[in-house]
């Protein structure tokens, strides 16, 4: 498991017009890691994160994922090769019931090669994905629509619909963002224990205290540009990386 | 002291509705004629439908209907995968210039016509729509007007097809009860079968679409491909019904890719609620029939009618099936306590 490589990014940059969303950015990432990539508003985390995932297309630069060249090849093609996304705004089909959102991830080829969720079977599966991430199934809570839900649980829904497609590669875009401190503190042990079961995991978040007890690895982006990389330690005490996100207020 | 027996009111369909949609518990004959009139209530009607009008100007206003419905029911399948066609009339045109030419020009008989115009017109107006799939809302929409209107004019200037004469005396049905029940079973199978269709987890996925393209696209599933199908299907229902329509007039011109073929769907849809396919069938069934009461008008016609959809959306803006839908699920029935 450990020591391949899952993930590479080379030179990635995205340019809207005269503005440089992400600049020649470069990294690489092994099997089973759990990299934090963290950074100012509007330092090009998301941009990112549509770039490796394709829904946005690249100026220039490559992306490889489990060795196959991803570069700009379209979403869908992208999650079915085993990179699943979620959203930095919680996205969900409001008039489904919670666990019909998951009916769609289960219905992709992927799921269907990889031997799960058959006609008939796809709405028990769902609801068991939902039981483990805290939709009670004995509750009422996964059979709402998933427009009546509160943020926390929509966060929670976009997170199992990411999990429906069974990926080798988790991108969780600020997932805590909005959640209260109750719903991080039950999220963050499952989405550990994900990660300790092998699923290589990137998470782009603003709060840092939580991300830093689960990850290892942290990559610091600012104006698009890549200025660290390291443990959460190393790269909070360096200088440029102080001055970029916390401003003149430096934390201990 | 004697006990009095008390009652409390309860909604019959929270009783036998369990927690899906698809489980019901039926505890009574009562219970099972609440679940199962609605549903087969609209089928009896609408094969006895014949028998009461009897051939005649009537029944060509019940065939009429049908066809609208058709259009509708098309309409409505699009609108759900959130590609709001403003060119039904494509289809229909489509579908009644092959059955028409097939007719013409090759002297196949109905059955083969009609099978040829329902799948290969909708092949043919997918691979048509294939390239501005990308297109969302209302860019998709300006396209599909277009479409049946570069129909016509080519056909009027190239003098092709017919050009402005039309293909004439193509074969008629062998009996007017033929059309008019292959018009009404396709309404029945087009109605039910997209309900139920809507309603599987191949619904759901373009159901998806509808709502957040970006999410479907996020959970491994090609977009545009569903909604290739989505238009095959819809085009299919939409040809079958102008394939029908030549034979019955014997006649097709470029009058199938008017404007009519496409407003009077959508405003049927509209006025029975769309995303239902029951309000589109609804819809339609009062809007035929209605604007032929109002023929005796004369030109006041489009205007009185202009007046009742404008009404119809003011004061039932969900439709007329979502209203009904839910006053039919508020019946109460008593609970002895």
């Amino acid at each position: 498991m450990q020591d391949e490589e899952i993930l590479r990014v080379e030179h990635l940059t995205k340019r809207f017009g005269g503005v440089i969303a992400v600049d020649n950015v470069s990294f690489s990432l092994q099997k089973g890691e759990f990299l934090g990539i963290i950074g100012p508003n509007g330092s090009g985390k998301t941009t990112l994160i549509n770039l490796i995932t394709g829904f946005v297309k690249p100026t220039s630069g490559k992306v490889t994922f489990n060795h196959t060249d991803i570069t700009g090849k379209a979403p869908y093609r992208i999650a079915c090769l085993g990179v699943s996304r979620s959203f930095q705004m919680a996205r969900a089909f409001h008039k489904l019931p919670a666990y019909k959102n998951l009916i769609v991830p289960l219905y992709s080829p992927r799921v269907k090669r990889l031997g799960g969720g058959k006609y008939g079977e796809r709405d028990d599966v769902a609801i068991d994905l939902l039981d483990d991430l805290g939709f009670e199934r004995d509750s009422a809570v996964p059979y709402k629509a998933a427009g009546s839900l509160p943020h926390g649980y929509l966060k929670r829904l976009d997170l199992a619909r990411c999990m429906a497609l069974r990926p080798d590669l988790l991108i969780l875009d600020e997932l805590f963002s909005g959640m209260a401190m109750s719903e991080v503190a039950a999220t963050l042990p499952m989405i550990e224990k994900f990660n300790r079961e092998g699923l290589t995991i990137v998470m782009a978040e603003h709060r840092l205290k939580e991300l830093f007890r689960v990850t290892h690895r942290v990559m610091v982006l600012n104006f698009g540009q890549k200025i660290a990389d390291g443990t959460p330690k190393e790269v909070m005490s360096r200088e440029e990386v102080q001055k970029a996100y916390l401003g003149t207020e430096v934390e201990g | 002291m004697a006990e009095a027996v008390r009652y409390r009111k309860e909604r019959i369909d929270r009783g036998i509705k369990a927690r899906t949609d698809t489980i019901y518990v039926l505890s009574s004959f009562r219970d099972m004629v609440y679940l199962f009139l609605p549903r087969f209530l609209p089928i009896i009607l609408l094969l006895l439908l014949p028998f009461f009008v009897k051939g005649g100007y009537w029944e060509k206003v019940l065939f009429y209907s049908c066809m609208f419905a058709l259009l509708a029911l098309s309409w409505d399948f699009m609108a759900s995968v959130g590609l709001v066609s403003l060119g039904q009339a494509l289809f229909f045109g489509v579908g009644a210039y092959i059955s028409g030419g097939l007719n013409h020009y090759f002297k196949m008989p109905i059955f083969l016509t009609i099978p040829i115009a329902t799948l290969g017109g909708a092949l043919f107006c997918t691979l048509l729509l294939f390239s501005v799939l990308r297109l969302r809302g209302v860019y998709f929409s300006m396209v599909t007007l277009i479409l049946p209107l570069l129909f016509a004019h080519l056909i009027e200037t190239l003098d092709i097809l017919g050009g402005t004469h039309g293909l004439l005396s193509l074969t008629p049905f062998p009996s007017g009860w033929l059309s008019v029940y292959l018009a009404i079973i396709g309404v029945i199978i087009c109605l039910f079968g997209f309900r139920k269709l809507i309603s599987e987890d191949f619904g759901l996925v373009l159901r998806g679409i509808k709502d957040d393209d970006r999410v479907v696209m996020a959970g491994g599933i090609n977009i545009h491909w569903y909604k290739a199908q989505a238009i095959f299907i819809a085009g299919a229902v939409g040809c079958f019904a102008g394939a029908l329509m030549t034979h019955y007039y014997q006649f097709v011109g470029r009058s199938v890719f008017a404007l009519d073929y496409t407003v009077l769907p959508l405003a049927g849809a509209v006025l029975g609620g769309p995303g239902s396919f029951a309000g589109a069938t609804i819809g339609t069934f009062i809007l035929v029939p209605l604007s032929e009461v109002l023929r005796a008008l004369g030109g006041l016609r489009m205007a009185l009618y202009g007046v009742i959809l404008i009404a119809a959306l003011v004061i039932l803006p969900e439709g007329l099936f979502h209203y009904i839908e839910r006053r039919y699920h508020q019946f109460e029935r008593d609970v002895r306590i």
